[in-house]
């Protein structure tokens, strides 16, 4: 089998899994917070919600119809022998698996108002590069993202004399203003830096991450939990009808400020957060740290 | 018509004015019967072309709804997952299209706003969620997927005629008095919300 062949058929048996198994560290915070819940509406929508994730798997059905758009983020070792095929394979794969799994297509030509029917598309698959020196491997973080989290991300350049004070209302007020509709327990990535996009990107990186996963810098791991404790205190509960907790987790991201600008941008994940990463060594194994599920 | 079934309260369709008083927001029940989806564009569609609608839906009810369906080798259609989108983005065009097409029963994600509430009161409608994310336990409750309308808007926004049993649980989040379950509650966060942030400045 081609090299190009074999990353097709792995990109697309893994969407096709992620979009029916939930990442480990999700089911653990979901399960969490199912634990912590005390309010009775909210523990039997916890209820529901498990129910689902049972019968997606033994079905093998998508957990939620809305599959989202694909996002990949791509980290590829300068020496990796298939370099030049990935950004071709992994558009074959969306296809295959849109076929296979299947997924909903949710591509449509902007202007044109045309769905185009197999989740590709003028930029799409979203593909992200980094490429690292010194490696070989290949490791792929891939994002269903659906539009009903999506719908509340917001990005805004404060003057840093407003201080990194900022954040918390910013990302507060969003969740109680669209959060509701976002499929709560919602999983929050804040994303800081010098300008708007690079604060959306950072704030989408934070959604890559582990929810149990912490910032390397101690004051903005601190913050992550702050920002944590306080929207959970808001209480939207589980499907925005109320309950013990808002988040499964708040992750930050965070790159240089220039000295005129504070750029802070907000990502959301659903419940449903459907992430996950594939990495390959140079020979083309593969295996996911993110689902222990995911079968060779 | 209303029924208790397994203690659960089912509503069977076409849905009268006498069953839609009897709901209350934040009761929850389940719908046995016609549902038909139709969201963004189906909703931009009804309010443009002088046809309206491509179906009857006196009596009905929509379902703020993207399925993915499969269709199969006889050209018949398989439900795979389905779950309700956002609500609130119908918000500017639901009271025209209650107005338009007699529909009873809203069904989506999340609440709606001030427009959608004052119609519902004044044409005797509600408006309900349906659990969020939960699609392969809403394919389930769908037996039959009996036609499609105007599927030249794609699959996600295409008019599915679906015949469901028990569909639900279904929370009525705006009830024929107007009131607004949501709304009640975004108050709630709001102050608290409010209160944390004010916490916080005084440490």
């Amino acid at each position: 089998m081609s090299s190009n062949q074999k990353i097709v058929n792995a990109v697309a048996e893994y969407l096709d899994h992620i979009s029916k198994v939930l990442p480990d560290d999700v089911v653990k915070a979901l399960t969490r917070l199912r634990a912590e819940e005390k309010n009775k509406a909210a523990l039997s929508v916890y209820d529901t919600m498990f129910r689902n994730m049972e019968l997606a798997e033994e079905l093998g059905k998508p957990l939620c119809q809305d599959t989202g758009i694909v996002q990949f983020k791509v980290v590829c070792g300068q020496d990796h022998p298939a370099i030049g095929e990935i950004g071709e394979s992994l558009k074959e794969a969306v296809i295959k698996a849109t076929k296979e799994a299947p997924l909903r297509p949710n591509c449509i030509e902007t202007f044109d108002e045309i769905n185009t029917g197999d989740n590709t598309g003028t930029g799409a698959p979203t593909i992200w590069w980094d490429i690292e020196p010194g490696r070989s491997d290949l490791e792929i973080y891939v994002y269903l993202a659906g539009g009903g989290c999506s719908l509340p991300g917001i990005a805004k350049v404060f003057m840093p004399g407003q201080g990194y004070e900022v954040i918390a209302p910013f990302a507060a007020e969003r969740v109680t203003e669209m959060g509701l509709n976002a499929c709560p327990p919602l999983f929050v990535g804040v994303g800081i830096g010098n300008s708007i996009e690079t604060a959306a990107m950072n704030s989408k990186l934070a959604l890559m991450r582990d929810i149990d996963s912490s910032n390397d810098n101690p004051n903005v791991a601190a913050l992550e939990k702050e920002l944590e404790e306080k929207l959970n205190y808001i209480g939207i509960g589980p499907q925005g009808l109320g309950g013990s907790s808002s988040v499964m987790g708040v992750n930050i991201v965070n790159t240089v400020r220039h000295p005129a600008t504070l750029a802070v941008a907000v990502s959301f994940g659903c419940w449903c957060h459907r992430r996950g990463v594939i990495s390959f060594d140079k020979d083309l194994n593969y295996s996911s740290k993110t689902h222990t599920k995911f079968a060779k | 018509m209303i029924e208790t079934i397994n203690e659960k309260k089912v509503i069977t369709t076409p849905v009268t004015d006498e069953d839609i008083r009897s709901l209350k927001a934040g009761d929850v029940f389940y719908l046995t019967g016609d549902v038909l989806t139709g969201r963004d564009e189906v909703h931009k569609k009804t309010l443009r072309e002088a046809g309206g609608f491509p179906a009857d839906l006196r009596g009905g009810v929509i379902y703020h709804a993207g399925p993915i369906v499969r269709e199969k080798e006889d050209g018949s259609f398989e439900m795979v997952s389905i779950g309700p989108t956002t609500s609130m983005r119908m918000e500017d065009f639901e009271p025209d299209f209650i107005k338009k097409t007699g529909v009873k029963i809203i069904v989506g994600k999340g609440g709606m706003g001030d427009k959608t509430a004052e119609a519902c009161k004044e044409l005797c409608v509600i408006h309900c969620a349906a659990p969020a994310g939960c699609a392969v336990i809403g394919a389930a409750s769908v037996k039959e997927i009996s036609g499609v309308y105007w599927p030249e808007l794609g699959m996600p926004e295409a008019v599915w005629h679906l015949k469901v049993r028990e569909f639900g649980p279904l929370i009525v989040t705006i009830d024929s008095e107007g009131c607004n379950y949501y709304k009640e509650k975004k108050r709630e966060y709001t102050a608290r919300r409010v209160e944390m942030l004010s916490e916080s400045e005084t440490k």
